[in-house]
């Protein structure tokens, strides 16, 4: 086991009063002044959040669009310059090996993000399989990355780095100089409006100290975790893993293509076949949360997991995933959650339980 | 019997013993390190708990916490207020983040338990 790893925004995180945790391998902040306060803060004005920790990919040269395209279940070939695109990476049986968003920057230049926890068995993956004369370089270390989010994350960009960002459509992206090349993308994992910023690493810590003077609060991966949870939005590890598909996860619409990629064909043959469990949203009225690993019954009989649960701070109630049989997998059934202390009624709902863009 | 007494325990309760009644709560460490608390399952009224048995549980962001009764004794109270506003224990742990109160509850092992002064030693050993 390698010692754990640090972002360059470590010490500011300890400065700024943080709790630092273990996340995949990660010295991470929990939270600052509170995972309620901070969830709040985004939902109704900006917050930034570290995300160094994950995975940062350049493909490039003659053919790395085909290349790419048989890698993902992202249908880059559709995608313009400036673009981003939500996908998978899938092994041969179909399962999913990461979730990603894919950058274009040119029909030979592309970014693929990836998760922290998956990278090194992601950077493994793609390079061994990319056709020879596809340049590949993992720029995690070189290339660093934080999140803006919240309804006033543009006009703390605009005032900070002087940049428009307001007029972008959302993913999509575009580079600026900050010591370098630079690159905002209107994207994030809240569900709400804000950008992810990509800027050398040597000079991440001046970029977030820009946003600290201009009064721009750090929130922690406990409210990364609510706030994603209530926009509807799968983590990696919970919601998905090896074990299941796109469309056991509910997202086919995400491996739709028509061109072959790797796993498609398992991914046709599980369809055939029929999944034998369906990823499903759930909400529960009260403040008791389910939590990942509980047994979901119907009519007492068991009949999935929890993925993922929380009191929701902006809804006020508890949402959650689930993975459960399809015939449950419909928005209006009624299902239990068994917490080993007592039952708790739940209803399953379609997801984003909160929609905000 | 010692009267308006506050008693600590190792898994960081505090238990206000006045007269015949002793109310129960979580210290200000113990919020602290829960982080923000967003439910709480307050026991019945007239569940009879042993002392070191698990008392009720309190939910934060993360995760799911018991309390654990400092004495044995039965549940005759618990606060309402946290039903709706269970931040009451961050804000006041121990005082309007109050939990249940005991009535009777066995004063024969309040000596177990430990002073504020003791407590204060423990939180800066642990």
């Amino acid at each position: 086991m390698t010692s754990i790893q640090k972002t360059p925004l470590c010490d500011a995180h300890v400065q700024l009063g943080a709790r630092m945790v273990d996340f995949s391998g990660w010295f991470m902040p929990v939270q600052y002044d509170g995972i309620l306060a901070e969830h709040h803060r985004t939902r109704t004005d900006v917050t930034m959040f570290d995300t160094c920790h994950m995975g940062r990919f350049w493909v490039s040269g003659p053919g790395s669009m085909a290349g790419l395209s048989l890698l993902l279940t992202t249908d880059v070939r559709v995608m313009r310059d400036g673009q981003c695109k939500y996908g998978f990476l899938l092994n041969e049986e179909g399962g999913i090996l990461d979730d990603l968003i894919t950058y274009r920057f040119n029909a030979e230049r592309w970014l693929v993000v990836v998760n922290a926890g998956t990278l090194p068995k992601d950077r493994e993956w793609i390079r061994s399989r990319l056709p020879a004369g596809i340049a590949f370089e993992d720029a995690s270390t070189r290339l660093a990355k934080i999140d803006v989010q919240g309804p006033n994350a543009f006009a703390k960009v605009q005032q900070v780095l002087g940049i428009e960002v307001a007029s972008l459509a959302y993913f999509r992206f575009k580079t600026f100089d900050f010591g370098g090349e630079a690159i905002v993308s209107r994207t994030g994992y809240t569900g709400e409006k804000g950008v992810e910023l990509y800027v050398d690493s040597t000079r991440i810590v001046e970029l977030w100290n820009r946003f600290v003077e201009a009064g721009v609060k750090p929130a922690g991966l406990g409210a990364r975790d609510t706030l994603r949870l209530e926009a509807g939005l799968p983590l990696y590890g919970h919601e998905l893993s090896e074990e299941v598909s796109p469309e056991e996860a509910a997202m086919e619409r995400y491996a739709a293509k028509t061109e072959p990629y790797i796993g498609c064909e398992a991914v046709r043959r599980r369809r055939e076949q029929g999944p034998a469990k369906v990823l499903a949203g759930f909400k529960i009225e009260g403040r008791q949360s389910a939590r990942a690993g509980q047994a979901v019954l119907a009519d007492g009989v068991r009949i999935g997991t929890v993925t993922s649960g929380s009191f929701s701070p902006t809804l006020q109630r508890v949402v959650g995933f689930a993975y459960v049989e399809p015939a449950c997998a419909v928005p209006g059934a009624r299902i239990q959650v068994d917490t080993g202390r007592n039952l708790l009624d739940a209803e399953v709902v379609k997801a984003p339980f909160y929609k905000a863009i | 019997m010692t009267s308006n007494m506050v008693y600590y325990t190792r898994d960081h309760e505090w238990l206000k013993v006045e007269g015949d009644e002793a109310t129960v709560g979580i210290t200000d460490h113990a919020q602290e390190a829960l982080g923000d608390i967003t439910f709480v399952d307050l026991p019945k009224i007239g569940k009879v708990v042993k002392a070191h048995d698990s008392l009720l549980v309190v939910e934060s962001v993360k995760a799911a916490s018991d309390v654990y009764a400092p004495v044995s004794g039965t549940v005759s109270a618990v606060n309402g207020k946290l039903g709706s506003a269970p931040e009451l224990i961050n804000q006041a742990a121990s005082g309007e983040g109050w939990i249940c109160k005991l009535k009777p509850f066995d004063a024969a092992t309040l000596g177990s338990l430990m002073t504020a002064t003791q407590y204060e030693s423990f939180l800066a050993e642990h």
